[in-house]
Parts: structure tokens; C-alpha cells; sequence
């Protein structure tokens, strides 16, 4: 088990009614797909706001970051950087347009 | 005590606005789910505290909540839609072929005798349904891959499927208009659809008079008149008298017959409302004057109300899904604009106040009159 720091959007915190950053317990190896079905577990509401919820394929304006790294390309089964996964960075969801 | 609550989606967010039956003062609640796209919320003709809200942004997709408390607390339910079998493809704008995508949910119609069962019309075009008060979707795919379906093309606001009118009589008949497609009606409950589109005339399609292809923008129906359709398409008001098989231009004496809502008085069958604006690409009133058209005789002749609107440099629009009629005795009559007015006549359009008037642009209007 690993837990997974995870900052998100303010439409999906005022979603989800939960703070800036939530923390999440990921059962498996902590990939992006997983923590993302953690995150989904621990919050329904979520489910297809940041990813198609049959392909799982990231929603056209969602980015994925992490340690100054943009994830959003990666593939969805590698593990996260290990500070993500040591707890000492956050996972970013970004909205990729985010102003003006 | 008589309350009236009209239900207001907005492009950042939905508000509830409530009074008694004088309808002069009035208590504004929200932003709830400020930051969204609502473009809809509708109430429950058997349960008026079970409301459903449409909430979508380009970033996070489609949400939808329902309320089992008149829309003091909000629940997240099913957002899943997908599209029964293979999708097929319908026109783009070009004219080439394009699969059927889902984008969101434009109109919530809930069942007249059940609370858990609810009507989504959606983009790109197609109608769903929920039984378990908003949990699980499934849809009727016979409209969507009805034989002309690959020759449907979207409106500027995309293909959206954007009324669902149910007929109170006989509620396995519904129509259903989707823009730019036409009227479509089904008399077995979803289960097979027919083209309802006879007699309709659009000049701008190669073919003025083809039976798809009109770009529908809102359809009317009294309840205690289920044959009689009201459109305003658009160009052109129109009226049906055979549940759309036959559809006859009553534009008459309106200034012009672009526009988007239509509306029927709640007590007078024969009573319709329109909001004139000004051309396809220019939507604003004509000569900056926001005013409502009557027709007291079901169209042709129409008499434009102006009491209590904007006169002068007045530019906002009113959407397709942004008017409705309360039921009190004297019914009142509501819609909302772009500039995030709110109007309210309690007197059948004779007189015109705002209930509020600095709101987001104004996406939809409902109107729940409760005992």
C-alpha cells in the first residue's frame, strides 16, 4: 500500500468536496492508471473527469505532472517518480487551459 | 401556501429562485456547482423535490446531480452515456462522415409519473433514460441509427437533442427535435422513431423541403392539447395540428421569426410566446428593443409586449431552453438572457419585471409551481 499525495482542479475538488490536496491509499504498484483508480474509488464523483471511464484515456485539457515532469504522456502502467510515491511530492491533475 | 421556483442553469453555475404566488419578491439561492456549465435543471412532475442538474465544462466532461430536497443538497449520479452498438457516423459540418461522440446533456426531462425515471437529451444527438433516478443510462438507439441518422448535421451549438416533449395523454408518445436534424416521434416508447417534418420549409438546405435537415430550435405543446406542436425553427414559427405530420408557417406579423424559445400559456391553449431576434447571425433583438410576442389565436397574428423590458440598447439573446410558463391562475410567464437577466410576468406578458439581473449568461429556464 502506498499513499499517494494528489492535488487537483478546482472544479474537481469543489466535485469531489474535498480540499487542494487529497491523499490516497493506492493498493498496487502506484502507475498513474492505478492511483487514478484509487482516486476514483475514494471519490465516484470523479469518475470520467479526468479520464474516459472504458478506455481510460486522459480527457483532452488534463495534464498529469509530478516533480517539475510533464507525465501526461507516459504510459498509464509506469510507476510514478519514487519521491511521488515516498509521499514527498504531489501528483498534479492540471487543467491544461487554465486562464485568459 | 403557493411557492413558485424557477430553476435557473447558468454558464458558471445553476441558481434557485423562489416566491409565493404574488411573485413579487423573490429569494435567490446559489451558485451551486459554481464554476460549471449547467445547462439544465428540471424538476420532477410527481416529485417537485426531485431535480436533476446537468453540469458539463470542456475540461472535465459532463456531470449530473440530482436533489431529493428541492435543491438544497446536491448528490453526484451517473455520467456514464454511452451509445448503444456501433455509434456509425453522422455529417460534420463539411459534410463529411464523423462518429458519434458524446459531449453532454442539454435537457433533463423527468417522467410525468415517476421521480426515478428521467429523459437526457445529448450531444451528439441521442436520447437516454434512467429508471433508478439517475444512476444508470441506457439509450434508445433506434432514434440515433433511424435511416437518416448519417445524414444529420449539428446547428452551430453542435448535434444536440434539446426538447422532449411527452405526451400526458399517452405517455409512450414523445417528440423529440434535434438540431439540424428535425422532429422525431415515437409511439411505443422509444422503441421506434418516425420523422415528424412534413410540410417544414428551410431555405437554407439545398433541398428547401427535404424531411431532415431543419435546424429545430425549440418545440411547445399544451397538455391538454397533445396534437397541436408548436416550433420555432430558425427562421419561421410554425404549428402542427397532427402531432408534426403536417407543419404550417405562422410567423405572421412578427418582426422576425429567428429565434430560439417558444412557450405555451399554461390555461390557453391558443396563447403562444416567442422572443424575436434579430437574424441568424445577429442574436439580439431587433432595434435593440427586448420584447416578447403573443399570439392569442395560435400564431399569425402576434402582439409584441414590452412593458417593463429593456428599450434601448438591449443585446442579449434568449436561448432555446431559457422560457417557461408557471401554472398559477394567472399565469406567469419567465425567461432568462444571456446578459443574466432574469424576467418574470405574473400576468400573462402584460407586465414584466426582473427577479434578478446580474446572473451569468442565462443557458435555461424551468418553472415549478408547487402547492
Amino acid at each position: 500500500m502506498t499513499t499517494i499525495r494528489i492535488a487537483l482542479p478546482t472544479h474537481l475538488r469543489t466535485l469531489a468536496r474535498a480540499g487542494s490536496e487529497v491523499q490516497i491509499d493506492v493498493p498496487d504498484v502506484p502507475t498513474i492508471s492505478n492511483t487514478l483508480a484509487a482516486l476514483e474509488a475514494a471519490y465516484p464523483a470523479l469518475r470520467g473527469t479526468i479520464r474516459d471511464q472504458a478506455s481510460g484515456k486522459r480527457r483532452a485539457f488534463i495534464r498529469y505532472f509530478a516533480c517539475g515532469r510533464d507525465l501526461s504522456h507516459e504510459p498509464m502502467d509506469e510507476p510514478l517518480p519514487e519521491a511521488v510515491a515516498r509521499g514527498v511530492n504531489v501528483f498534479f491533475v492540471i487543467g491544461a487551459i487554465a486562464g485568459g | 401556501m403557493t411557492e413558485v421556483r424557477v430553476l435557473v442553469g447558468t454558464r458558471k453555475g445553476a441558481f434557485i429562485l423562489t416566491s409565493d404566488g404574488a411573485r413579487r419578491t423573490w429569494q435567490v439561492d446559489g451558485p451551486h456547482f459554481g464554476g460549471w456549465e449547467v445547462m439544465h435543471v428540471n424538476g420532477s412532475p410527481a416529485d417537485p423535490d426531485r431535480l436533476y442538474a446537468s453540469q458539463w465544462t470542456d475540461w472535465h466532461g459532463q456531470v449530473v446531480h440530482r436533489s431529493n430536497d428541492g435543491g438544497r443538497g446536491w448528490e453526484p449520479v451517473g455520467n456514464n452515456f454511452d451509445y448503444e452498438g456501433e455509434t456509425g457516423t453522422h455529417q460534420w459540418y463539411d459534410g463529411t462522415p464523423r462518429p458519434w461522440d458524446f459531449k453532454r446533456v442539454w435537457h433533463f426531462e423527468p417522467s410525468l409519473e415517476d421521480p426515478d425515471t428521467v429523459f437526457a437529451g445529448v450531444e451528439d444527438a441521442g436520447l437516454f433514460q434512467s429508471t433508478d433516478g439517475g444512476l444508470i443510462w441506457q439509450e434508445f438507439a433506434a432514434l440515433r441509427t433511424h435511416s437518416t441518422g448519417s445524414s444529420w448535421q449539428p446547428g452551430a451549438g453542435g448535434l444536440c437533442l434539446h426538447t422532449i416533449i411527452i405526451d400526458p395523454v399517452d405517455t409512450q408518445r414523445m417528440h423529440v427535435a434535434i438540431s439540424a436534424a428535425g422532429v422525431f416521434r415515437t409511439q411505443d416508447g422509444g422503441q421506434s422513431w418516425q420523422l415528424a417534418t412534413g410540410g417544414l420549409r428551410s431555405e437554407f438546405l439545398p433541398e428547401p423541403e427535404a424531411n431532415v435537415g431543419h435546424c429545430v430550435h425549440n418545440l411547445a405543446m399544451h397538455p391538454s392539447r397533445p396534437n397541436t406542436l408548436f416550433m420555432q425553427k430558425h427562421w419561421d414559427v410554425c404549428r402542427s395540428d397532427d402531432m408534426g405530420d403536417h407543419w404550417m408557417e405562422v410567423s405572421g406579423s412578427l418582426p422576425s421569426d429567428f429565434g430560439f424559445p417558444i412557450a405555451v400559456h399554461a390555461h390557453e391553449p391558443e396563447t403562444v410566446y416567442v422572443v424575436p431576434i434579430l437574424s441568424d447571425t445577429e442574436h439580439y433583438p431587433p432595434d435593440g428593443r427586448l420584447r416578447v410576442a403573443r399570439s392569442r389565436t395560435g400564431g399569425y397574428e402576434w402582439e409584441l409586449l414590452a412593458n417593463g423590458l429593456p428599450q434601448q440598447n438591449c443585446y442579449v439573446n434568449v436561448l432555446r431552453d431559457a422560457m417557461a410558463v408557471d401554472t398559477l391562475d394567472s399565469c406567469g410567464i419567465y425567461f432568462g438572457t444571456t446578459g443574466g437577466q432574469v424576467y418574470v410576468s405574473p400576468d400573462s406578458g402584460d407586465t414584466w419585471t426582473p427577479i434578478v439581473e446580474h446572473l451569468p449568461a442565462v443557458l435555461s429556464v424551468e418553472v415549478q409551481t408547487i402547492a
